[in-house]
C-alpha cells in the first residue's frame, strides 16, 4: 500500500495550515514504508484535535476518553502483541489529563509508540494553556500569562527510563517518518514528541517561530549518553534539538512476565476452561 | 447434643486469626458439618480488634447469629469488647495471666495460651495453632483432623515449623478437653461428604476464571483486593493477564483495551474506586465494549468504614456514568451465586456488548458456606464474536440492526480495519454531528438493548411468598439472613421472602407476581435511605409497608433482623 492508500473517506475536521496534517502524512508515510496492513494496526486516541486522526487512517482506531488512551493501547497490546499500537495524543491529553498514565506506562514499558502533537495549546478548547504552553503566553484564561512551570516530556520520559525519547516537527516529514518508524521498530515504550503549530490559538510558536530554532542532532550525537540526553532535552529557546535524544533497549513488559513466550491472550481458546483441578484447594 | 455452635474467635490484627478461622472452617467442613463464616476486621495492619466468627451445624446455615457459645480470645482488648456476646450461657476463653486479669466467674474459662504456645511453639505466635487445638478439645472432635489441616495448611514449610504448630494445637486440644470437663459443647458426630467452601472474593474469581476471562485489571482497594489476589494467584496456571493498574482510570480503561482487542476482561474495585471508573464505564456503553464491573461496596461517603459492609451503592452503580445506556446489574447473595452470576456477566456482556457490574460487599466478599458441589455446566461460554477470517466486506462496527446488537469483530480478525469511537459516531465508527443519526444510536444503545437484557433477567427468589402474612425483600449478601429468617417463622406467621440477585433491569413481572398475595412487605437492606425499597416502588408501583435498614457498618445476624421486624411490626 502506498500512503494515499492510508486515507479514509472521512472528513477532515483541522483547521486550514494545522500542524496536525504534517503529522497524519508522515504516519501514514510510516506504515506504507513499514509495509504495515491496516488490519495489523491500532491507532488509539484520546481527546483533542489530535485524537482525531485515527478516523483519518485506515489502521483499527480505539477513539476513547480525554487522558485515557494510554491504558486502552498498554492493554490492547497485551492482549493482542501482534498488532502494531501507535497512540496518537496531545500535549494536554498526554502531559495534563493523562499525566499519571505516561508516568506509569513508561515504568510498564509495554511495546508501544506514542506520538504527542504537542502544540503547546489547548485547540478543541480554544486556546487556554497547557502544560507545555510557554511561560508568560496569555490566554483567556491564563489572562496574565502562564505562571506554571512548562512540564518537561522528554526529561520525564528520560529520568523513568524510557528506552525511546525523540522530538519531531511537523514540517521536517522524512525526519518524522523515520522517527515515526524508528519509534515502532523499538522495542518497548516510545515516545515522540512532535513540535506542531497551532495555527488558530497559539499566536507564538508558530512555523516561522520553529523554522528559526530547530536543529536536527548529528551523528556526533550519542543517544546512548542519558547524561548528554537531559542536557538536549533542557534546550529550550533559541535553539531546540529535534531526533532522537535517548535510546536504550530494556527488556518490555512481555519480556519480564513471562507473556512474551505465550500465545497471545486473545488467541486462548476458552470455550471450555476447566476450574475443576482449582476446586481441590477447597474440598 | 446441640444442633449448632456458633464461635467468634478473637484478637488484635496481625495475631493470625484468618489462619486460625480458616483452619477450623476446614476442620468442620471435612468433619462433616454444616457452616457459615463471616468476618469483622479493623482497618489496620497491627492491633485494634477484629473477629472471625463461624456457626457450625447439623443442618444448612446461610448467615450469622450475634450470640456466641464460644468467644475465644487472644488479647485482653478482645475480653473487653468480645465477651458480652457469650451471654446467655456462653464460655469466654481468655488467659488471665498474658492479659492480666483477675479471675472470673464461670463464664470464664482460664487457658494458659501464651505460655502453651511458648513451651510448644517456641514463641508467641503460636497461640493461634493453641487456639484451634483448643476449639476442637472443647467440642469433644477428634485431634486426627486438626492435624491434617494443619499439616496441609502449612505444607511447604520447613518441618519443624509444621511440627510446633502441630505441637501446639495438641497442647491446646489436650488442655480443652482435660481441663474443660463440662460436654455441653460436644458436637454431635459429622457426616463427611464432598463439599466445597470458598468465599465471595474467590466465587467471584473462580466463575471469572471459568468464564475466560483474560485480563483483570485493578488497583487494590478493601474489600475488593480478595479478587486480584485469587486472579493473581492462579494467573500463570489459567493464563490471565492481571496488572495492578496505577488508579482505576487506568484500571477500567485498561480492561477495555484488552476487551477490545478480543480478550475477556474485568475489573473490580469499591464504591470511591468505582467513582472514579464512572467515565470509563460510559466509554464502555458508547465504544460498545463488554467490560465486566465489581463493586464491592463498603459503607461511605468518601472513605468511610473501609474494611467494614453496606449496601448503599445500589443508586451509584444504577446511575453512574454521564449519559443515557444500557447495563445490567448482579447482586449475587452467596458465594455460590456469585460464582454463576460473574459467568453469566460476562456472557451478557458480549452478547449485548454493554457493561455488566456485579456487586459485592465485605460481608459476602469474606463469608463462607458449605456447598455440596458446583454446577461447572451453567452458564457455559457465548462469545457472540464474528469468527477470525469472516467475510465482511463492508464491516461497520456500529451496524445498525433490529435488536441494537451489531456484529462484533475484534482487530486483526477481519481484512478491514474497525473504528470504535467515544464520539457520537456513524455506523462505521466515525465521529458525526448528525442529529438524526444520533437519534438512532441512542435507541440502539438504550431502548433497544435494554429490552433485549430485560428478556434476560434472572428471576428473584421467592420462597413462601404467596398468600403470606409477611414477606421480606432484599438483595445481594442479605439472602441468608432472609432465608433463615423466613424459614423460622417469627411469631409463628407464615412469612416468605424475595430476594433479587438481578436489580437491573428490575424484575418487575416477577416481583409483583410474588408479592400480589402477600399480606405485608417489608424491604430489608444495609443502607439509610431504603434505596432498593426505592427502585421497587418505582419500577413496580408497590409500596412496602415497612424498611429495615440498617448502616452500622456490620451484616444483619439473625437475632438483629429479628428484632427489627418485631419493632417495624409493632410501630
Amino acid at each position: 500500500m502506498k500512503s494515499q492508500d492510508y486515507k479514509t473517506s472521512d472528513e477532515i475536521a483541522w483547521c486550514p495550515g494545522c500542524g496536525n496534517f504534517g503529522i497524519w502524512n508522515a504516519v501514514r508515510a510510516s506504515l506504507a514504508e513499514m509495509n504495515l496492513a491496516p488490519k495489523d494496526v491500532l491507532l488509539v486516541s484520546g481527546i483533542g484535535q489530535a485524537a482525531k486522526l485515527p478516523h483519518y487512517v485506515q489502521a483499527n482506531c480505539f477513539n476513547g476518553l480525554h487522558g485515557r488512551a494510554l491504558p486502552v493501547a498498554a492493554a490492547a497490546k497485551m492482549a493482542n502483541p501482534k498488532l502494531t499500537v501507535i497512540v496518537t495524543t496531545g500535549d494536554g491529553d498526554c502531559y495534563g489529563e493523562g499525566g499519571n498514565h505516561l508516568l506509569h506506562n513508561i515504568r510498564r514499558n509495554v511495546d508501544l509508540t506514542v506520538l504527542v502533537h504537542d502544540n503547546q495549546i489547548y485547540g478543541l478548547t480554544k486556546g487556554q494553556a497547557s502544560p507545555t504552553t510557554d511561560p508568560g503566553t496569555r490566554t483567556k484564561v491564563q489572562t496574565g500569562g502562564v505562571i506554571l512551570a512548562p512540564f518537561q516530556p522528554l526529561e520525564v520520559a528520560i529520568a523513568l527510563g524510557a528506552g525511546f525519547v525523540a522530538r519531531g516537527y511537523t514540517k521536517d516529514q522524512a525526519l518524522l517518518s523515520g522517527l515515526i518508524q524508528e519509534a515502532v521498530r523499538h522495542r518497548g515504550f516510545a515516545l515522540v514528541d512532535i513540535l506542531q503549530p497551532c495555527v488558530s490559538f497559539n499566536k507564538k510558536n508558530t512555523y516561522a517561530w520553529y523554522d528559526k530554532r530547530v536543529y536536527t542532532l548529528g551523528a556526533e550525537y550519542d543517544p546512548a549518553d542519558k547524561a548528554a540526553a537531559y542536557v538536549k532535552a533542557a534546550e529550550w529557546g533559541d535553539r531546540i534539538p529535534l531526533g532522537v535524544l535517548y535510546r536504550r533497549e530494556s527488556p518490555t513488559y512481555a519480556d519480564q512476565s513471562g507473556w512474551a513466550d505465550k500465545p497471545p491472550l486473545v488467541e486462548a481458546d476458552i470455550s471450555r476452561v476447566d476450574v475443576s483441578p482449582l476446586l481441590a484447594e477447597f474440598r | 447434643m446441640r444442633e449448632e455452635i456458633n464461635l467468634i474467635i478473637t484478637g488484635e490484627a496481625g495475631q493470625g486469626l484468618q489462619t486460625i478461622g480458616n483452619a477450623l472452617g476446614k476442620l468442620f467442613q471435612r468433619t462433616g458439618y454444616h457452616l457459615f463464616t463471616d468476618q469483622d476486621y479493623m482497618s489496620r495492619v497491627r492491633g485494634g480488634n477484629n473477629f472471625y466468627r463461624l456457626r457450625v451445624a447439623s443442618r444448612p446455615v446461610y448467615a450469622p447469629r450475634e450470640r456466641a457459645d464460644l468467644v475465644v480470645c487472644l488479647d485482653r482488648e478482645s475480653v473487653e469488647r468480645q465477651a458480652g456476646k457469650a451471654a446467655g450461657g456462653g464460655l469466654v476463653v481468655l488467659d488471665q495471666k498474658t492479659f492480666q486479669l483477675e479471675a472470673r466467674g464461670p463464664e470464664y474459662f482460664d487457658v494458659p495460651l501464651h505460655d502453651l504456645a511458648e513451651r510448644h511453639g517456641g514463641s508467641a505466635l503460636y497461640m493461634n495453632s493453641v487456639a484451634s487445638g483448643l476449639v476442637a478439645g472443647l467440642l469433644r472432635m477428634d485431634f486426627d483432623p486438626v492435624e491434617r489441616i494443619i499439616r496441609a495448611s502449612f505444607a511447604g514449610k520447613p518441618d519443624e515449623v509444621v511440627d510446633k504448630n502441630v505441637n501446639s494445637a495438641r497442647a491446646g486440644y489436650d488442655h480443652g478437653r482435660g481441663h474443660f470437663r463440662d460436654d455441653r459443647f460436644a458436637l454431635p458426630p459429622g457426616k463427611p461428604r464432598e463439599t466445597l467452601l470458598f468465599n465471595g472474593s474467590e466465587a467471584i474469581g473462580l466463575g471469572a476464571i471459568a468464564a475466560g476471562c483474560k485480563f483483570y485489571s485493578a488497583y487494590p482497594m478493601t474489600p475488593s483486593t480478595g479478587v486480584l489476589n485469587f486472579l493473581a494467584h492462579n494467573m500463570q496456571a489459567y493464563g490471565i493477564l492481571v496488572e495492578q493498574a496505577e488508579d482505576e482510570l487506568a484500571a477500567v480503561n485498561m480492561a477495555l483495551g484488552a476487551s477490545f482487542a478480543g480478550a475477556r476482561a474485568m475489573t473490580g474495585t469499591s464504591g470511591g474506586g468505582f467513582a472514579l471508573m464512572t467515565e470509563g464505564l460510559s466509554l464502555a456503553a458508547m465504544t460498545e465494549t463488554p467490560i465486566v464491573i465489581m463493586d464491592s461496596q463498603r459503607p461511605a461517603p468518601a472513605t468511610g468504614f473501609p474494611t467494614r459492609t453496606e449496601q448503599a451503592d445500589l443508586d451509584l452503580v444504577l446511575h453512574a456514568g454521564h449519559g443515557e445506556f444500557a447495563r445490567a446489574i448482579f447482586a449475587p447473595g452467596t458465594p455460590e451465586e456469585a460464582f454463576h452470576l460473574t459467568r453469566r456477566a460476562f456472557n451478557l456482556a458480549e452478547k449485548y456488548q454493554v457493561p455488566v457490574i456485579i456487586l459485592n460487599d465485605q460481608h459476602l466478599a469474606d463469608c463462607t458456606r458449605d456447598l455440596p458441589g458446583l454446577d461447572l455446566e451453567r452458564e457455559p461460554v457465548e462469545r457472540h464474536l464474528l469468527p477470525r477470517g469472516a467475510k465482511a466486506g463492508g464491516y461497520q462496527r456500529y451496524a445498525l440492526t433490529p435488536d441494537g446488537v451489531s456484529p462484533r469483530a475484534v482487530p486483526s480478525w477481519l481484512e478491514t480495519p474497525i473504528w470504535a469511537d467515544s464520539d457520537e459516531h456513524t455506523e462505521e465508527g466515525h465521529i458525526t454531528e448528525d442529529g438524526a443519526l444520533r437519534v438512532r444510536m441512542v435507541e440502539k444503545r438504550l431502548n433497544l438493548k435494554m429490552a433485549g437484557l430485560a428478556r434476560e433477567v434472572v428471576p428473584p427468589t421467592v420462597s413462601n411468598a404467596d398468600g403470606a402474612d409477611l414477606v421480606l425483600v432484599g438483595f445481594g449478601s442479605n439472602y441468608g439472613v432472609l432465608r433463615e429468617t423466613a424459614e423460622a417463622s417469627p411469631g409463628g406467621k407464615k412469612v416468605g421472602f424475595v430476594h433479587l440477585s438481578q436489580v437491573w433491569p428490575f424484575p418487575a413481572a416477577e416481583v409483583i407476581a410474588a408479592l400480589q398475595n402477600a399480606r405485608k412487605f417489608l424491604v430489608v437492606e444495609n443502607n439509610a435511605t431504603g434505596q432498593l425499597a426505592r427502585l421497587l416502588q418505582r419500577e413496580t408501583g408497590l409500596s412496602p409497608n415497612g424498611r429495615i435498614l440498617q448502616y452500622d457498618g456490620r451484616p444483619f445476624t439473625l437475632e438483629g433482623l429479628a428484632r427489627k421486624i418485631e419493632s417495624e411490626l409493632a410501630s
